[in-house]
């Protein structure tokens, strides 16, 4: 006998990456035009190349109209409301960690990512992104002994402008989308990663992106190469401080996968998703792509989305080179009043191309989650394989999941799987694993990470426990 | 012998319990006391109130009390959540055990073994120690190790559910076990196994409460009373050949009792 009644609303557990960092800021004025463009380009001193790439873009984005066909609802978003750059003033050249502003050190260190010599995190490399502008890279030699280059992506435009040339906007062309667009005119910093032919990266690589100011965008640009019979595994955290108003983050990744390499991409997401009427969060649009360009590659998507209060995002894979490998595996998590529009494309355009994806959807509270995903089999693409699962999981009576598959397949020699399931934590379930002993908090726990254990075996070992606790943390306090 | 059970407290005291779900009354007044040693049975037709009535003991959220009080080893536990009555030596046995999908039967039974451990200031266990604990009672139900990483209950026959709920019963190692209508669904041997595993786990200091429809489970194990319920009452008690009589007359028979009453 389920009273439905008694599974209720979820309530938030307190946000703990909410605090403001008070750091004197470089902000230009708001407002977007092709000043401002050649502002940014001028700040952060970028060869031509580039100002003419983000004027284009931009001249292809005014034309440009914001996209209305994903399941979510929100308040227009006024593009010239914005600040496109916002930097924490520092001095003009920093030689060595020592020279950061303490205060950025100690904001990283409260997020649990220690910058600094004698606490950095021993096994991962980390790229710490504020606002706009990258502030450290850790283990940068030791890396370079390998031939690894890892930096931000403004200091890759100026030591390797001819990577950048070649392979910027290749994989997400400006015109690509509204948001991949205005990322292209206005980016400000974000990771680079290339791996030398041969060369498996010996320690995993991590971006922090930390939101500070208010009334700033965040447009950072991820670019990760990795050439012929090359490897890595690349992590990516964000957190950002509690606003009532909404900023807006519109992210480009784009990877690059030569013959017999692999990219593991793995996003744990908890930007601030608002309070419990819906007021503040993070607008997250974000395009994230790979390109199996090599015979053999193969690209791994794993997310975590358990943050922002709108996210827009279907990290993809372009499968071009014979027996290429697509995967993409994600949680995500709504509460509250957060919308989530998610999934992923996997086109498979070369013979015997293969793709996997598994995909949990989580709803609590009043919130909205969809799963949105293409299957394209090309006229090309003989002999390949999809195999689609897209699960949801409702707690409470009010939340709502959706799940739009799309399949396109010009290729009669290929098969495409899919199996979709929906669940609700019942009472009697909970009431079942009460009865053992088993706290009501840590039952919901245990049900939801079991739900999610496909994905999370995905996950490198630290992550997985984090996004464990992460999924526990945000459903605390929550039915009952 | 019963003399002598009845010199140490009770363990489980139903006074008087009235109980609804819905503003629906479905227990009128039941009142019934275990005392340490002692195996009840508890009889009678569908819907007469027995599962409800081990549901509220053991704490389930659907049902209020609308009158009486439930005391465990002396204590009023009327308000106390299911978890809190499970790691104080409360044990249910589920009609209908459920099924999660995704979390693993090792790591429940682990959980659940430690929070009960955890009451009891016993040292909680890691997984190596749990699966040596485990493995022992894996014995009692005749169960196979494959079981372990399985699902809890997911893909499970009837009796392999059953089985799987006198192995948390052993694990747990409750003051009390209501086990409600464990015998169902049971073939003969699977229903020798059960209950050779409720003998092997209870002992002078644990209460029974048999919930069932037949007589053959009380073949296996002899109660010292049987109760007859109807329409949320206790309408009769009496020794084990209660249970004998019953059978052969039918719950007919016991209609009468109401119109006595």
């Amino acid at each position: 006998m389920v009273n439905e009644n008694l599974v209720k609303d979820v309530v938030k557990e307190p946000y703990k990456y909410g605090f403001v960092t008070d750091i004197e800021t470089e902000k230009i004025e708001k407002g977007l035009n092709e000043d401002i463009i050649k502002i940014i380009s001028q700040k952060k001193e970028e060869p031509k190349f580039l100002l003419d790439f983000r004027l284009k873009a931009f001249r292809k984005w005014q034309k440009m109209k914001e996209p209305e066909w994903a399941e979510l609802g929100y308040k227009k978003i006024d593009y010239q409301d914005i600040i496109y750059y916002s930097a924490p003033k520092q001095k003009e050249k920093i030689s060595s960690l020592d020279e950061v502003d303490p205060k950025l050190l100690e904001t990283f260190d409260k997020l649990g990512i220690p910058l600094t010599e004698q606490k950095k995190l021993t096994n991962v490399a980390v790229d710490a992104v504020f606002d706009s502008v990258s502030i450290a890279t850790t283990f940068r030699e030791e890396l370079a002994e390998h031939g690894v280059i890892f930096c931000s992506i403004s200091e890759a435009v100026k030591n390797h402008p001819d990577l950048i040339e070649k392979y910027l906007g290749t994989v997400v062309p400006a015109s690509d989308n509204y948001f991949a667009a205005l990322n292209s005119a206005v980016f400000s910093d974000g990771s680079f990663v290339y791996i030398p032919k041969g060369v498996a990266c010996p320690m995993d690589l991590s971006s922090y992106f930390r939101i500070n100011s208010g009334d700033s965008g965040q447009f950072e640009r991820t670019l990760i190469i990795a050439e012929e019979s090359s490897s890595v595994s690349y992590l990516e955290g964000c957190t950002a401080p509690m606003f009532d108003t909404n900023t807006l983050h519109a992210a480009v990744v784009e990877l690059i996968a030569l013959d017999d390499a692999s990219i593991k991409y793995s996003t744990v997401q908890n930007w601030y998703a608002g309070d419990e009427e819906g007021i503040g969060g993070i607008f997250n649009f974000v395009t994230k792509r790979g390109k199996c360009l090599g015979k053999r590659s193969k690209i791994s998507w794993s997310q975590v989305e358990t943050g922002s209060a709108i996210t827009w995002k279907y990290p993809s894979c372009l499968l071009l080179g014979e027996e290429s490998v697509g995967e993409f595996y994600s949680v995500a998590l709504t509460n509250n009043l957060q919308q989530a529009d998610t999934g992923t494309k996997m086109i498979h355009i070369g013979p015997k191309t293969k793709s996997t994806i598994v995909s949990k959807g989580i709803s609590a509270g009043n919130s909205k989650n969809s799963y949105r995903g293409l299957v394209r089999m090309g006229t090309k693409a003989t002999g390949s394989r999809n195999y689609s699962q897209c699960d949801s999981m409702l707690i409470g009576d009010q939340a709502s999941a959706n799940t739009f598959p799309y399949i396109k397949s010009q290729q009669p020699n290929s098969e495409i799987e899919h199996e979709a399931s929906t669940c609700r934590i019942s009472e009697d379930q909970l009431f079942y694993l009460q009865s053992r002993g088993i706290e009501f908090e840590e039952a919901v726990s245990m049900m939801v990470s079991g739900f999610c254990r496909d994905v999370f075996n995905q996950l490198p070992m630290e992550f997985a426990a984090e996004a464990d606790k992460l999924l526990a943390l945000k459903l605390e306090g929550s039915i009952g | 012998m019963q003399s002598k059970m009845k010199e140490s407290d009770p363990i489980l005291e139903v006074e008087n319990l009235s109980a609804s779900t819905d503003n629906l009354p479905i227990l009128k007044g039941v009142s019934l006391t275990v005392y340490p040693g002692e195996i009840h049975a508890i009889m009678g037709r569908n819907g007469c109130g027995k599962s409800t009535l081990s549901k509220i003991i053991a704490g389930h959220p659907s049902y209020n009390i609308t009158n009486g009080d439930i005391k465990f080893l002396g204590e009023n536990i009327n308000s106390l959540e299911p978890e809190e009555r499970s790691q104080s030596g409360i044990f249910l046995g589920f009609q209908y055990p459920i099924e999660i999908p995704g979390v693993s039967n090792l790591e429940f039974l682990r959980v659940s073994t430690n929070a009960r451990r955890k009451f009891l200031n016993k040292e909680e266990l890691d997984t190596f120690d749990f699966e040596e604990l485990v493995k022992e009672k894996l014995e009692i139900v005749k169960m196979d190790h494959a079981f372990l990483s399985r699902s809890v209950n997911q893909g499970f026959s009837g009796g392999e559910k059953k089985r799987n709920e006198i192995l948390q019963m052993a694990l747990l190692e409750p003051k009390i076990a209501i086990l409600d209508e464990t015998d169902s669904g049971l073939d003969i041997d699977a229903l020798r196994i059960v209950a050779s595993g409720i003998k092997k786990i209870s002992n002078a200091q644990t209460g029974i409460i048999l919930i069932t429809h037949y007589q053959r489970l009380l073949d296996e194990i002899k109660p010292n009373y049987v109760h007859v319920m109807s329409d949320g009452q206790i309408i009769k008690t009496g020794e084990s050949d209660l249970a004998l009589e019953l059978e052969e007359k039918g719950y007919e028979w016991t209609d009468n009792f109401i119109r006595e009453t």
